[in-house]
């Protein structure tokens, strides 16, 4: 076990040394390195998925941080939520390694990105596997720091490297909040390690209520900023300037659900504070139906996806929030393949456009493209929940969850967000793939995309559709009773109401994503009615949506200016007029005595014999008033 | 015997040695008004012994020997310098002039 998760997380880390560091002979090879690193760091994982037993394995390599104490081990935590999430990044990382071999293909930084990328994967398995909050942290930094690297790749670009540094300033203020969460922990538990707090909260409940709130809430806002849900998620929509896969991988499939893993990672602290649960569960519901109403208006192909991702995050965290975490997860494992497949069969649409985003240019791409359009309708059938795909079965748990919960807001919240998904999804398809084409220029110098990228694109969305049947059975399905182990399932809270659900429940789910479907068919098909017509008469409403709540630009009003005045204050206050001056005021006054005194080294000899004289003279004068020395 | 008068002769004789050294630009009559100087000081301490110090007397021989030594060394340096730069005049002398 050890042996497979250290090969698991250290292959991709050498990739990533190997291409970074003394890469230069691989140049236009650079994807051979990185492919077999992350291969067998997925067939690793695969091992230990099929390995993985009742009780969690908790490994110390080595101490990294002993400072009285306060001590920090470098170790892995592995039980079958690990085993999971590492075969899902593992798994989708690897798809998209491929897949960027041809995406990528001529580009000049084509070395730098797959060491990039490879970064990321190793960043990625540190963070799940990690068996203490501060290494989860370190992860939890360096996945950070990769998207960073990878949202601003193109860095020549101005508006890339302006939203690589927004996607890393949000970030910080999450991860503030996600270190006050790790103190809060050390001070309350002496100890950062899972086990430990585990066993001391387990042990006696009632006895850290206060210190659990503080420490969930903190941590909360820490995966607030790194799974973008309001109203920290500013960064994902601009993070698309990245290249196409990086948005599959680390803005869709994993980075971006590692708040949900370690929400559900942390379940037994969340366990015991419901009111913490509840506020999860809301800030989720809320910015699950906030992104979704965006995604409705938005003409950026990629974009559409960023905020379904957001969306889909939303859901995410109203599962975990009511304590279903069983379904939070198989929701982040179903998400993973088919937004994965979503956004690299967006990506192939731009490889064919040469770069264009707009939907509006685009339409009836289905066919000159037939693999990209049926592998990507295959993912938004996922996406809008429609049975037997993936995204039925997790959605429809999460649904049910609220329902059954008795917290009938969030799921009307919830069902509500489910008719907007299908209905942005379709919007996107019927202007893409459907339709005629709406222009010509780009519509003649369509192809499809090489097989290296469109073998990927067929894996997954087998994945998309079968994914979902290991769930079938919700309680008693094979999901399940694999993460029983890890997160002991119905650690359901006192205030839980148990509603019965029938079949007209998952009616309903189907229903409003089918009415979804339609509705976007006759909007954008048929034109009937014409939407620009419906725009004009929304008014208000939808330059509202079009301009996205103009959130960025309250920020930018606020936040933005506000630190920009304090900047200015701080920089002419304090650094010139304080720091600088003290400095500068030194080296002026010795100079201006300098130059006083500088006359009198004038170099004429008989100058300084007078003075020798007066000098004399005074000194003859002094004694002699003195007393002459006696 | 009162010392007063050789006192002040020696206060004289110090006086138009300082201001000559000062004033003169020419190294030669620098050096002569240093002697001048010295032998004033010279004075005074023989003068110091009517008061019955008979050391002042001793300090006088040594000064005198040491005089003439600096005055040996005083001229070389002056003869090898005015050779250099073709004048006594020690403003001259300085590096950075013309």
């Amino acid at each position: 076990m050890l042996w497979a998760a250290s090969l698991a997380l250290f292959a991709p880390l050498l990739g990533a040394i190997l291409n970074g560091v003394f890469g230069h002979p691989f140049r236009e090879k650079a994807h051979w390195p990185a492919v077999i690193a992350v291969g067998i760091s997925m067939l690793a994982s695969w091992w230990i998925l099929g390995r993985v037993g009742f009780e969690p394995v908790v490994l110390d390599l080595y101490t990294w941080i002993p400072v009285a104490n306060f001590v920090v081990p470098f170790g892995f935590y592995i039980d079958s939520l690990t085993a999971v999430m590492m075969g899902v990044v593992t798994t989708v990382s690897f798809l998209v390694h491929v897949y960027s071999i041809g995406y990528m293909h001529g580009d000049p930084g084509y070395r730098r990105y797959f060491a990039y990328l490879n970064l990321f994967v190793f960043s990625m398995l540190l963070l799940v596997l990690a068996n203490n909050y501060a290494l989860l942290f370190v992860g939890w930094e360096a996945v950070g720091l990769c998207s960073y690297l990878l949202i601003g790749f193109w860095y020549e670009k101005k508006s890339a490297s302006d939203a690589g540094k927004k996607a890393f300033i949000v970030n910080r203020i999450g991860d503030a909040g996600f270190l006050l969460g790790i103190f809060t922990l050390f001070a309350t538990f002496g100890s950062v390690r899972y086990d430990t707090v585990f066993q001391m909260v387990a042990s006696n409940p009632h006895l850290y209520q206060g210190a659990l709130v503080a420490a969930t809430l903190f941590l909360f806002l820490g995966a607030v900023g790194k799974s973008a849900q309001f109203p920290l998620y500013v960064w994902l929509p601009d993070a698309m300037e990245g290249p196409t896969p990086v948005s599959a991988l680390i803005h869709a499939a994993t980075m971006v659900t590692a708040g949900v893993y370690m929400v559900a990672r942390s379940h037994l602290l969340y366990s015991e504070v419901p009111q913490v649960g509840q506020l999860v569960a809301s800030v989720g519901a809320f910015t699950a139906l906030f992104a979704a109403t965006m995604a409705m208006v938005n003409d950026d192909i990629k974009r559409v996806l960023a905020y379904s991702t957001i969306s889909q995050l939303g859901y995410m965290f109203v599962a975990v929030g009511l304590g279903a975490y069983t379904a939070g997860i198989f929701h982040l494992y179903t998400h993973a393949f088919f937004k994965g497949l979503l956004f690299l069969a967006a990506g192939s649409v731009m490889h064919a456009t040469h770069g264009e985003l707009n939907m509006q240019k685009m339409g009836g791409f289905f066919r000159k493209m037939p693999h990209t359009a049926w592998t990507f309708l295959i993912g938004a059938l996922a996406l809008s929940g429609l049975p037997p795909l993936a995204g039925f079965f997790s959605k429809d748990e999460i649904i049910k969850h609220a329902y059954v919960t008795g917290h009938t807001f969030i799921w009307a919240v919830a069902v509500l967000t489910a008719l907007l998904t299908a209905f942005y999804m379709f919007r996107l398809i019927f202007l893409v793939f459907f339709g005629k084409p709406r222009d010509a220029e780009i519509y003649a110098h369509l192809h499809e995309s090489p097989p290296v990228m469109t073998v990927p694109l067929w894996i997954l969305a087998a994945a998309s559709v079968g994914a979902g049947w290991v769930g079938i059975g919700e309680e008693h399905s094979v999901f399940h009773r694999f993460l029983e182990t890890a997160l002991g399932e119905f650690h359901l809270v006192e205030w839980t109401v148990h509603r019965p659900a029938g079949v007209g429940l998952i009616a309903l789910s189907v229903g409003v994503a089918l009415l979804g479907i339609l509705l976007a068919y006759s909007l954008y098909l048929l034109r009937k009615p014409d939407p620009a017509l419906l725009a004009r008469r929304a008014g208000f409403l939808y330059t509202l949506l079009k301009r996205k709540y103009y959130v960025d630009e309250i920020y930018n009003l606020f936040v933005v200016g506000t630190l920009r005045v304090t900047a200015k204050v701080l920089f002419w206050g304090v650094d010139r007029a304080l720091v600088d001056g003290t400095v500068n005021g030194t080296g002026w006054t010795l100079a201006a005595t300098g130059s006083v005194f500088r006359r009198w080294s004038s170099g004429f000899l008989r100058s300084y014999l007078l003075w020798i004289l007066i000098g004399a003279n005074f000194l003859v004068w002094f004694l002699l008033r003195s007393g002459g020395g006696h | 015997m009162n010392p007063t008068l050789y006192l002040l002769l020696s206060l004289l004789l110090f006086g138009l040695g300082a201001a000559g050294v000062v004033l003169r630009r020419n190294t030669l009559f620098m050096l002569l008004n240093l002697e001048l100087m010295m032998n004033a000081v010279g004075l005074a301490l023989v003068a110091a012994s009517l008061a019955g110090l008979l050391e002042g007397q001793l300090i006088v021989l040594m000064v005198l020997a040491v005089a003439a030594a600096e005055v040996a060394i005083g001229i070389g340096i002056l003869v090898s310098m005015v050779r250099l730069k073709d004048s006594p005049l020690v403003d001259l002398w300085n590096r950075e002039e013309p």
